[in-house]
């Protein structure tokens, strides 16, 4: 095992891991942040990812170790300092972007990257940007309209189909 | 996965010594070795990391005006780094998903080899050359069949040089779930002629079709190749397609390539 520390949601973060740790499961297990899970472990599915140094990445896909240093960022560190779920939160719940909400952290957080790369996205550049990101319950269509709404866009002129 | 060693050095020095330990594997981004740990396909006694050697990670241009990547350098970098050569940057930017394209390195994917990557396609349709830490290698005698490459043990992409050519484009018919090319066609436009390298169809892995090479060159048209066909023996077969499919989505890919870059 070897000593790993990081920057987990703006706050120190230490633990042991060993070479094949996770980053999912060192957040997981070694930190207790369950928020971020584990769906298809295999990179497909996105349900895992978290954003390190700013960007989205799989933590499924990624070990513990590589994190070394790095600025962590989930889903527990998304809703705003009072405690209120952020924009982007917000709009999943007011647009029904999702049902049984097991995809939702990863989806989250891959919007909310996107948003930091692309501030007005069209729902091509969503549908583009999610598609790493699986889920098997909304059909994606209240999800796009959610990410519209997080960008200040008219969520409803898109059509459902 | 097996247990490993895991060490990350900060420079190639520090890399390649580490390297030398038996059973050991550099880890470039991990999009591919890291599922191919969990599946037990791989089993290193150590695992480097290349992720904090800073020196084989970056962008820049050399004298003869070449694209210098660094080996290190991820999907996401070149895709926003490249605007000169789009069609590599378009390559780049549909490798995956954005996740995937944060971790994955252009070096990783080359070592790899897959026969279905887009990264092979783009670095022998261009002539381009892979460094390592030890010499240069044309990529014509770099790809040695499916994930066969020249490098030995140990051996690190450090840079690859690609000459810009005067059109390019990058046809990709995905595979929905892997997102790899089912079959991916690249062609490039020189002064001095024009290379067609096709990924995602041979068993022997990505390869150069000169029979539309030739005709492309003194005709760079999509009608030039439009009688010409690969055939299906020695093709991938498996549930997505058959030998047969993939060879003619060769021809088709060839010309929407041809027809997009113009």
């Amino acid at each position: 095992m070897t000593k790993v520390s990081m920057t987990v949601n703006g706050e120190a973060a230490e633990g042991e891991a060993e070479g094949r740790t996770l980053l999912v499961e060192f957040l997981r297990e070694e930190l207790g942040l369950t928020g971020t899970h584990v769906g298809c472990d295999t990179s497909q599915c996105g349900a895992c990812v978290v954003h390190v140094d700013g960007r989205a990445v799989k933590a499924c896909t990624m070990f513990a170790l590589e994190a070394e240093g790095a600025e962590v960022r989930t889903i527990e560190g998304m809703a705003n300092a009072d405690g209120s779920l952020n924009v982007v939160q917000q709009a999943f719940q007011d647009h029904h972007g999702l049902q049984c909400g097991f995809c939702t952290p990863g989806m989250v957080m891959s919007a909310a990257a996107l948003l930091d790369e692309t501030p007005r996205p069209s729902e091509a550049e969503i549908r583009d940007y999610l598609e790493g990101n699986i889920c098997r319950c909304t059909g994606y269509h209240n999800i796009v309209k959610a990410v519209l709404a997080a960008s200040g866009q008219d969520a409803e002129r898109i059509a459902a189909e | 996965m097996y247990a490993f060693d895991f060490e990350k050095p900060t420079s190639l020095n520090e890399a390649v010594t580490a390297l030398q330990t038996e059973e050991a594997m550099p880890l470039g981004g991990g999009q591919t070795l890291i599922p191919s740990l969990k599946q037990r396909l791989a089993a290193p006694s150590k695992l480097v990391s290349l992720r904090g050697v800073d020196e084989i990670r970056g962008i820049c241009r050399d004298d003869a005006g070449r694209i210098c990547i660094g080996g290190g350098t991820t999907h996401a970098e070149v895709a926003a780094g490249v605007p000169e050569y789009p069609a590599l940057a378009a390559l780049a930017a549909n490798i995956g998903d954005p996740a995937v394209r944060n971790r994955g390195t252009i070096g990783g994917s080359l070592a790899n080899n897959d026969p279905s990557a887009c990264y092979p396609a783009a670095a022998l349709a261009s002539g381009a050359t892979i460094v390592t830490n030890t010499r240069e290698i044309a990529a014509d005698d770099y790809f040695e069949g499916m994930f066969m490459t020249a490098l030995e043990e140990g051996e690190i992409i450090t840079e690859v040089r690609f000459p810009v050519p005067e059109k390019a484009h990058y046809e990709k018919f995905e595979q929905p779930a892997s997102r790899f090319a089912l079959v991916g066609v690249f062609v490039a436009k020189f002064a001095d002629g024009v290379r067609v390298a096709v990924t995602g169809a041979s068993e022997e892995g990505v390869f150069r079709w000169s029979e539309a090479e030739a005709a492309l060159a003194s005709d760079f048209t999509p009608e030039a190749v439009q009688g010409l066909s690969v055939p299906a023996e020695g093709m991938i077969g498996d549930l997505h397609g058959s030998p047969e499919y993939r060879a003619h989505l060769v021809g088709v890919m060839t010309r929407r390539a041809v027809a997009a870059a113009g």
